[in-house]
């Protein structure tokens, strides 16, 4: 059976997926059996998405057409370094939450929804991996959907009231989103009859309806951005992470807007290309001003929250503007910082955010004043907070230190010096707000909730640790990321250098 | 709603109509609009109405929430299925030609199938809608 | 005169905007589900009026005719209907809870009791 399937891998990335959410529903009766499954799935996920990278580095971009159906009339998957990537992000997150989850969601969700909270999360890793993986404009519309569903079922399945005017929020502005980015589709559609977007990207320079084309683009980079949590359509991130679950936040704030991020490329880069984007488009110097706007704003608001995972919310739209910041200048260098962001800020950020799960683990509370003094009862969680932080400032032999380095190169290579500062300048905003908690968690008297805390049990302790040495790991070992981000941006820049 | 005489016998008479009405829907999709998403809609609407006149216990008994908790997703895994059995036999995702000894018989039986795991999936989540919605004044 | 030609792309703006500004103008949560709801349906108009062939019919195979409609825009908002129920269900069963929760579905208030939080 195995040999028969060996061909279909870029299928079975989304199927596998897809076919546990139901079965967890189907075997709702015994949730350690519906864990257990999801645990299988994502592992296998992961297995395959290895696989597809070890092929793509291999023999280059592979082609699956879905029904037999040619492309471009059928649905195409096309899987090149740059999807091949994220993919390998997206289930090596999942790989690493599903261990997590099982005491995690055990505590947070009441008994009879857990079921439904990991069919959710399936079909949300259903959803993202088929928006990467596919190479259909229509196609990406679909899955975003999908993902974005589940992903307002999941946030709304938070203790916290204000789950659920986060999750109704966040479905207002996703579904705007959704519709916008539907709109550009119709429109590129319009001018060219095809979906495909390897035969979008051959049909779309010779278009000569150019005003219909620039909308199409417009559309599509606001649909995409407010997404991705580009400023200023970033408002429902900090409500939405705040107070999701811990294991919903810890997946969600890894992976959603880093799937975003590649939409977004994959439209900019290989759809539309970068001469119509950058040149005719003002493109690059609206990216700019908002990506520096996003990172000052992210990490200035961050300094001030009361609530940890509000902190760590801020930050994650700081960091997005980091990755755009690299987007934006779109030379070589550039869109290897992004990229090498993408995949830094997925483990640094989930890595947090596990550490800030375990916190609530024993104290029921993220909030600053109820976490005073909790770095001395639960050492190792705070050990893993701190290295995480350390990564999300920048220390060196850490991996938030190489993306900042080779962005800060990239700035420079232009002359943008005073982008570079402002780079620098956001990393010592980290620090201040990163510092802020550490202070208050180690050098504060316990508080009433802190005093009784014990270590976070290890079934949370170890998968937020693999996370945190994976940090250390690559931060040392670069040749994979810097080299496949390597490969994506040369891809992306085709014929450009 | 129990002393509307006009409202309880035309409804009795109306929804196993419907009902019928829902499965033409369904298995003549390759003829005329259709297919499995309305169907499963115009399903639902039958049982709805159904409820609506009669009340939800009644409902409630003749098609239980936990047999729509099960089929639900049931509608799902027959599609992912079907395209997991193209697969094992050979074709790509969905390739329907591979279902039966002819390709043009293997698209009819593909399509069938997939839109019957559609409108068994719409009509059950729609009525589990309507069950949640409804349910709630009586404080469930 | 083209300005009268192109009536569907007008309309389709007129409806998007409309239910844009009732998502942004209107407190109440399910007056926004509403004109949610009425902005994805002007881009299902939009797609649909732009697929229509001059002199063609129905796409369904008929007996004697050549020229149909193009099918591919039906069968995208099709798709896009159904993501369209989904999330107005989904939205609904948000505003019910938070109606359980707040006592109120006006937005202003849901604010108001949040801050006293």
């Amino acid at each position: 059976m195995m040999e028969v399937l060996a061909n279909d891998l870029p299928a079975l990335q989304v199927v596998v997926p897809l076919i546990c959410a139901p079965l967890c529903l189907v075997l709702a009766r015994w949730p350690r059996l519906v864990w257990l499954l999801c645990l299988a799935t994502s592992w296998t996920s992961l297995a395959i998405a290895i696989t597809l990278l070890d092929q793509v580095l291999a023999g280059g971009p592979i082609s699956y057409v879905m029904g037999g159906w040619a492309a471009p009339w059928g649905i195409e998957y096309r899987i090149d370094a740059v999807n091949a990537y994220v993919i390998l992000i997206v289930t090596g997150i999942a790989s690493v939450v599903m261990p997590y989850a099982n005491q995690s969601v055990a505590r947070e969700i009441r008994a009879d929804r857990v079921p439904l909270f990991y069919a959710l999360l399936m079909l949300c890793l259903t959803g993202l991996l088929g928006m990467t993986i596919t190479g259909d404009a229509f196609n990406v519309f679909v899955f975003l959907e999908i993902s974005s569903l589940s992903m307002y079922g999941l946030i709304s399945m938070g203790r916290d009231r204000r789950a659920l005017t986060s999750a109704f929020q966040y479905l207002v502005m996703g579904t705007i989103g959704g519709t916008f980015i539907l709109i550009g589709i119709g429109f590129l559609y319009v001018v060219t009859g095809t979906l495909n977007m390897a035969d979008l990207a051959v049909l779309l320079p010779e278009v000569t309806q150019l005003r219909t084309l620039h909308t199409a683009f417009a559309f599509l980079v606001v649909g995409i951005g407010l997404k991705l949590a580009m400023f200023p359509l970033h408002l429902w991130l900090p409500n939405a992470y705040a107070y999701a679950p811990s294991t919903a936040t810890a997946f969600i704030a890894a992976t959603a807007t880093k799937v975003a991020v590649y939409a977004l490329l994959r439209f900019v880069f290989t759809v539309i290309g970068p001469v119509i984007a950058y040149e005719d488009l003002p493109f690059g110097e609206i990216a700019m001003t908002l990506a520096v706007l996003g990172l000052l704003t992210g990490s200035f608001v961050a300094i001030f929250q009361q609530n940890v995972k509000r902190v760590l919310a801020y930050s994650s739209v700081a960091q997005i503007g980091y990755i755009l910041l690299g987007i934006s200048l779109a030379t070589m260098m550039g869109l290897k910082a992004g990229m090498l962001h993408l995949f830094n800020h997925a483990l640094m950020k989930g890595a947090l955010f596990m550490a800030v799960g375990c916190f609530f683990y024993r104290t029921k509370s993220v909030r600053l004043d109820d976490l005073r003094g909790i770095g001395r009862k639960m050492p190792w969680t705070f050990g893993a907070f701190v290295i995480a932080g350390l990564s999300l400032i920048g220390v060196p032999l850490t991996v938030g230190f190489v993306s900042k380095w080779y962005l800060v190169q990239a700035t420079l290579e232009n002359g943008y010096w005073p982008l570079a500062v402002l780079v620098l300048g956001g990393s010592l905003l980290a620090v201040i707000y990163i510092w802020r908690v550490v202070e208050i968690a180690w050098f504060g008297n316990p508080s009433v909730r802190a005093v009784d805390a014990t270590e976070a049990p290890l079934g949370l302790l170890i998968p937020t640790w693999a996370l945190v040495l994976a940090n250390l790991y690559f931060g040392t070992h670069t040749e994979l990321t810097v080299g496949v981000a390597d490969l994506a941006a040369r891809t992306l820049l085709g014929g450009l250098q | 709603m129990l002393h509307h005489t006009v409202l309880r016998v035309i409804a009795k008479l109306l929804v196993p109509v419907i009902l019928l009405f829902a499965f033409y829907v369904q298995f003549h999709g390759d003829f005329s609009p259709g297919g499995g998403f309305q169907a499963g809609v115009i399903f639902a609407t039958g049982i709805i109405l159904y409820a609506l006149v009669f009340g939800l216990d009644d409902t409630m008994r003749a098609v239980p929430p936990g047999v729509l908790k099960i089929l639900s997703p049931t509608g799902v895994l027959i599609y992912a299925g079907v395209g997991m059995e193209t697969m094992l036999l050979g074709g790509n995702y969905l390739d329907y030609d591979f279902l039966a000894h002819e390709p043009t018989h293997g698209q009819h039986l593909g399509i069938f199938l997939v839109e019957l795991g559609v409108g068994v999936t719409v009509a059950s989540t729609m009525l589990l809608l309507y069950y949640a919605f409804a349910g709630r004044e009586q404080g469930q | 005169m083209r300005f009268l030609q192109l009536y569907n792309y007008e309309i389709a703006i007129f409806l998007a905007m409309v239910g844009l500004y009732i998502v942004v103008s209107r407190g109440n949560l399910v007056k926004k589900i509403a004109g949610l709801s009425m902005f994805q349906t002007s881009v299902f108009i939009l797609y649909i009026s732009m697929g229509v062939v001059q002199g063609g019919t129905v796409p369904i195979l008929i007996e004697g005719t050549q020229r149909y409609s193009n099918p591919l825009p039906h069968v995208l908002i099709l798709t896009a209907i159904v993501v369209g129920v989904a999330t107005t269900a989904v939205a609904l069963s948000l505003v019910i809870r938070i109606n359980e929760s707040y006592g109120t579905v006006e937005e202003d208030e849901i604010h108001q009791q949040d801050e006293s939080f």
